[in-house]
């Protein structure tokens, strides 16, 4: 694979392929973080953290590691850097650290995480994999501040904890913070995506 | 320690109330690529039962009488995640062994639950809820049908779906979200009957 450029890959990783909308990749959290955006922004940040940093050390590792026993390895090194955000998010975010309960922990099984270790840091030098999985990351981020800016700003009516409509609770949109707004905003989201993209390859192909 | 709550609100509030998929989000990714034919899609959720409930047997021994005692609370999600991993594999082999015939037909699903997050999920769930061990066990039980339950109603949908026209974007994961809200909102409707958090 030849190496690729870092404005390319930030590209790449936020829109062209970005792993929540195209490759439908680590949908459980975010799902599960999206009803308020203080919530999604330092999951999306602790994503990104893990993601590239666990990209570097693979890679790093990448000729040393037999090639049966990889997917333990890759479990176990994103599993360290996961107690590091845990315990990050306990020491200096306690409340929002009880807020995310589970979701922390069940970084390791973001598949995202994993898949840019196969794809991307198994084949390439340890800095790029490091960028291309922080990007990763943050086209994650980017869609869980989307969905979440939809979903504080009608079922609470307020962003990053902030009131913006000032208006009577029976007013807002309850829906907005239960789950089954966050299907539906999603769905909706791929469905734009992928629409566009076939119109794409249906342009280029006249 | 463990909080009051009966077994049976437990199972029935696992599967309705609080479902897996449904209001927790948790094992997607194989709940939507598994999901296009019925048949598959029920053996899926049979082994996912059956991991769930097993692993979750094994770890709450695990974390109470090893994690915590000895103060390595720290790395229970390493401990977890190879409590799994290595549970899996060796359910994987003992019904290659005993059961050939439910081997041929769970086997394949079997590593790919590995990293299924509703197992790990489920056991994160457990801790933080402080449940004692019958209760875990019912816990996982109820959490593995509700996620069975919700896997086969998609993909009932989604074969009877196979027929219709739709709109070139829709098709794929897109519909199977929308489906996916419209059932979590009938889903939504029983909530109130039982609370666990």
């Amino acid at each position: 694979m030849a190496a690729e450029k870092i404005g390319a890959n930030f590209k790449r990783n936020m829109f062209t392929e970005n792993q929540v909308l195209r490759a439908i990749l680590g949908i459980c959290s975010s799902l599960a973080v999206t009803n308020t955006m203080r919530n999604s922004l330092v999951m999306g940040l602790g994503v990104a953290f893990v993601t590239g940093l666990s990209s570097l050390t693979l890679s790093a590792m990448r000729n040393i590691i037999p090639h049966r026993v990889r997917m333990l390895v890759q479990t176990l090194v994103i599993a360290v850097y996961v107690i590091f955000v845990d315990l990050l998010l306990q020491a200096y975010l306690p409340d929002i650290s009880k807020q995310l309960g589970p979701y922390v922990g069940l970084i390791i099984t973001n598949c995202i995480i994993m898949g840019r270790a196969e794809a991307y840091a198994q084949s390439n030098p340890p800095l790029p994999a490091m960028f291309d999985g922080f990007f990763a990351g943050l086209g994650y981020a980017m869609i869980l501040l989307m969905i979440s800016f939809i979903r504080e700003l009608l079922g609470f009516g307020s962003l990053f904890g902030f009131q913006v409509i000032h208006t009577a609770p029976e007013n807002l949109w309850t829906i907005m913070i239960m789950p089954p707004a966050a299907f539906f905003i999603i769905g909706s989201m791929i469905w734009y995506i992928s629409a566009r993209a076939a119109k794409k390859a249906a342009a280029k192909a006249k | 320690m463990a909080p009051n709550i009966s077994p049976f609100v437990i199972l029935v509030a696992s599967i309705f109330t609080s479902n897996m998929i449904l209001s927790n989000f948790l094992g997607m990714c194989s709940y939507l690529s598994v999901s296009t034919e019925y048949k598959t899609a029920n053996g899926l959720g049979m082994a996912v039962t059956l991991v769930l409930v097993l692993t979750t047997a094994i770890n709450w021994p695990v974390y109470h009488y090893l994690i915590v005692p000895s103060d390595l609370v720290y790395l229970q999600y390493i401990i977890f995640i190879m409590v799994i991993a290595a549970s899996v594999q060796i359910l994987e082999m003992g019904m290659d062994r005993y059961t050939p015939d439910l081997h041929a037909k769970l086997g394949i699903f079997l590593p790919l639950i590995t990293v299924n997050c509703a197992i790990l999920g489920v056991i994160l769930f457990m801790v933080i809820r402080n449940y004692n061990f019958v209760q875990a066990v019912v816990f996982s039980f109820g959490s593995g049908l509700g996620w069975w339950l919700a896997i086969n109603m998609l993909a009932a949908i989604r074969e009877k779906l196979a027929n219709t026209k739709l709109p070139p974007g829709v098709k794929g994961p897109a519909i199977a979200f929308i489906i996916t809200g419209i059932m979590a909102m009938a889903f939504v409707g029983f909530s109130g009957i039982f609370v666990i958090q």
